[in-house]
């Protein structure tokens, strides 16, 4: 006996065609900025190896002004688009049952003008403070509005969620949530408490202070809010890709997903564990307690726990597949995965990546060992292989099967998007040893290295590492975007496309304690007590703000 | 496959090497004394110049074998530049920002801090042998942000 992830009804799921174009045109916008953000990611891997072709890019002044761009590109903008578009997408296939027309409407123009906004105050050069954007360094206001904004359309997207399912829950009473609804609906539900730090920053504090409605600004307390929401932010980020790798990778590698309520328990983990643990990201600031440090420390190996039961669950769910494809032996079973499904290949290459970004985030975590390695490259060569590979790269291998479903066309090149993802695969792991190795020897991170008149002979070899992995990683997602457009336009018609969705082969127990589970209320309060117990310490020693730094555009 | 059984095994072994790991970040803070900077002080950032410590930047000994480091960033250069400082003495930074925020990262060591406008930060560092080190402001503070750098000088300490 299994169960399946999602409601199934005599009827086959269908989505109208506006909704199917709304979702796509989410993900085409995540698709488009993406686009320019590797062109810079190339320049900016380059100049590592002392090649400067940033000097060619129209209308990039600065090292720092396409720095911005990539990350708020990559990191905002695409994962947000991404995640307003699939999580719904995921809600709606598991509640079989269409989305709310106006909030996914709403949600879709609020996040483009938001994207618009930033955009134009990053290209006009009036907003080069990267995107962690830490006062009293001062953007434009269109910038933290368009940030604004953009944080806005994934309120309107969680909204989304919440009606959809509870009209769902009216019209079956008493039933458990399906699995792919309960863990679409925890990503937005964690997301939903967590953004809060950086929407009293941005909309108290950098919005007015940018209008000139204050002329001074607190930069630790905006910088303490700034990481609230700082931390959890790479769970809103790799959420989207775990529900993907639970409950779908499952089927596509032809297994089936081990336990039901342990996946409901992990993603309940992340709402409760994400947030407070914000401190790890500030370990070398002055200003914060170092005991408050040491319990965020704490908290932060708290959070990895969910984590490890993930690359069990998933491992395990793989394993099924592997072996009923006919591998044996300990790990031999492991080349028998489906690996000519370019959607699943993709996604295998981002989960064996993840386990070095996880190791490393560890390191990053560890209170003292953080001296070590803070501000150097040795951070973007991690988060390189967490956002900028478990993340981007899963959510290449799922547009590989989400955009002809929506579409309705087959996927065009598949041998093309093969090469795809292990150009990427091997691309990041030469770029990552480049960027950590560097770090270790002290090589600072967000910083125009080739200008700089200092140097170490040790970094010469990290850096063409860095330029070589860079390359590789620019090429492939090259690969991609055609791979996309030629799906789009040129991709063969597809009348009965499939969403791929796996079956628990334990179900979900209709009594006692798991009925918990579904009642997120239960969790949120407990989530609320805990950063309460993490930050409110500091809040009752530190207020009131001290308005004391004016703003400074020296960019 | 026995997967309820698997997973109870990975999940305990999960639990243990986080604790572990964790009694050993907690030694090697309380044992070796390894700290983290913490609350040292706060200051109006536009009266740096006349705050002190930072009203005479530079190095000064405080004590026997004991020196206190005074640091400001500014954009772009750290005042003073350069610093010289004996190998085994204990070296007690002191730092601040006059305008936004910065980083101070002696490479090769765990002398690592940000400098934010308002705070003080501190951390008191040993350096085992002599020889030279960059110091680097690595948070970005505006276009010039990588033209900010500075050298400490550690020479030959006194024996024992």
């Amino acid at each position: 006996m299994s169960t399946p992830v999602v409601h199934v009804t005599n009827e086959a799921f269908s989505l109208s065609a506006s909704q199917r174009g709304l979702i796509r045109w989410n993900l085409y916008i995540g698709f488009i900025v993406f686009a320019v953000a590797v062109i810079n990611g190339l320049g900016q891997a380059l100049q590592y190896a002392d090649i400067n072709i940033l000097q060619y890019f129209p209308g990039m002044d600065t090292y720092y002004q396409g720095l911005t761009v990539h990350g708020v590109f990559n990191a905002i903008v695409l994962t947000f688009a991404f995640a307003n578009g699939f999580v719904a997408l995921a809600t709606a296939r598991a509640l079989n049952r269409p989305l709310h027309h106006g909030l996914l409407h709403s949600a879709f123009w609020v996040l483009l003008v938001g994207t618009i906004l930033a955009a134009s105050a990053m290209f006009s050069g009036e907003a080069s403070v990267l995107y962690t954007f830490y006062p009293p360094l001062q953007a434009h206001w269109a910038y933290y509005l368009g940030l604004a904004l953009l944080v806005v359309s994934t309120w309107l997207t969680s909204i989304n969620l919440f009606v959809t399912l509870r009209d769902w829950k009216r019209e079956h009473p008493g039933r458990r949530i399906p699995l792919l609804a309960h863990i679409s609906v925890c990503t937005y539900v964690m997301w939903d408490i967590a953004s809060l730090g950086i929407a009293i920053e941005v909309v108290g504090l950098l919005l007015p202070w940018s209008l000139g409605l204050f002329k001074n600004i607190d930069p630790l307390l905006s910088r303490t809010l700034f990481w609230f929401t700082g931390h959890p932010i790479v769970y809103f980020w790799l959420l989207p890709a775990y529900v993907s790798w639970y409950c779908m990778v499952p089927k596509q590698a032809e297994g089936k997903l081990y336990s039901d309520s342990i996946t409901r328990v992990v993603f309940l983990m992340f709402i409760v564990l994400s947030i407070p643990v914000g401190f790890h990201h500030q370990f070398s600031d002055p200003g914060v307690g170092s005991k408050m440090k040491a319990v965020h420390a704490v908290l932060t190996f708290g959070v990895f726990f969910p984590s490890l039961v993930t690359a069990f669950s998933i491992m395990a769910a793989l394993e099924l597949g592997g072996r009923r494809r006919g591998g044996k032996g300990l790990i031999s079973w492991f080349f028998k995965l489906p690996w000519g499904n370019p959607a699943l290949a993709a996604q295998l290459q981002a989960m064996l990546v993840f386990l070095l970004g996880g190791i490393t985030g560890l390191i990053n975590a560890s209170y003292n060992l953080n001296q070590m390695v803070h501000n150097t490259t040795f951070v973007p060569g991690h988060f390189h292989m967490t956002v900028g590979t478990a993340v981007a790269l899963s959510i290449i291998g799922i547009s590989y099967w989400a955009i002809p479903w929506l579409k309705g066309r087959m996927l065009w090149g598949r041998k093309l998007a093969l090469f795809q993802g292990w150009a990427y695969f091997i691309g990041v792991l030469i770029f990552a040893r480049g960027m950590i190795s560097g770090g270790l020897e002290g090589m600072p991170r967000r910083t125009a290295i080739m200008q700089a008149p200092y140097d170490k002979p040790t970094w010469d070899l990290a850096g063409i590492l860095i330029a070589v992995g860079g390359v590789l990683m620019f090429i492939s997602a090259i690969c991609f975007l055609i791979v996309i457009v030629g799906t789009i336009f040129a991709g063969k018609r597809d009348q009965n496309p499939e969403f791929p969705y796996t079956e628990t082969i334990q179900a979900p127990s209709e009594t006692g304690w798991d009925r918990h589970l579904d009642k997120f209320w239960h969790w949120v309060v407990f989530t609320i007590i805990l950063i309460l117990i993490a930050y409110g310490p500091f809040f009752l020693q530190y207020l009131p703000a001290r308005f004391l730094s004016p703003g400074y555009e020296i960019f | 496959m026995d997967a309820e059984k698997f997973e109870k095994v990975f999940l305990t072994l999960s639990g243990i090497m986080l604790a572990i790991f964790l009694v050993a970040l907690g030694y090697a803070a309380i044992g070796f004394g390894i700290g983290l900077p913490s609350r040292s002080g706060e200051l109006d950032p536009s009266k740096v110049d006349s705050t002190s410590p930072f009203d005479d930047p530079g190095v000064h000994q405080v004590g026997p074998n004991h020196y206190e480091a005074v640091l400001i960033g500014q954009t772009w250069s750290f005042l003073p530049p350069r610093l010289e400082v004996p190998a085994g003495a204990k070296i007690t930074f002191k730092a601040t920002s006059r305008d936004v925020i910065h980083g101070l990262h002696i490479e090769g060591t765990r002398v690592n801090l940000m400098l934010i406008p308002g705070q003080v930060s501190k951390i008191t560092y040993r350096f085992p042998e002599p020889g030279e080190h960059l110091y680097i402001c690595h948070e970005y503070c505006g276009q010039g942000h990588h033209a900010m750098f500075g050298k400490v000088i550690v020479t030959e300490g006194k024996k024992g």
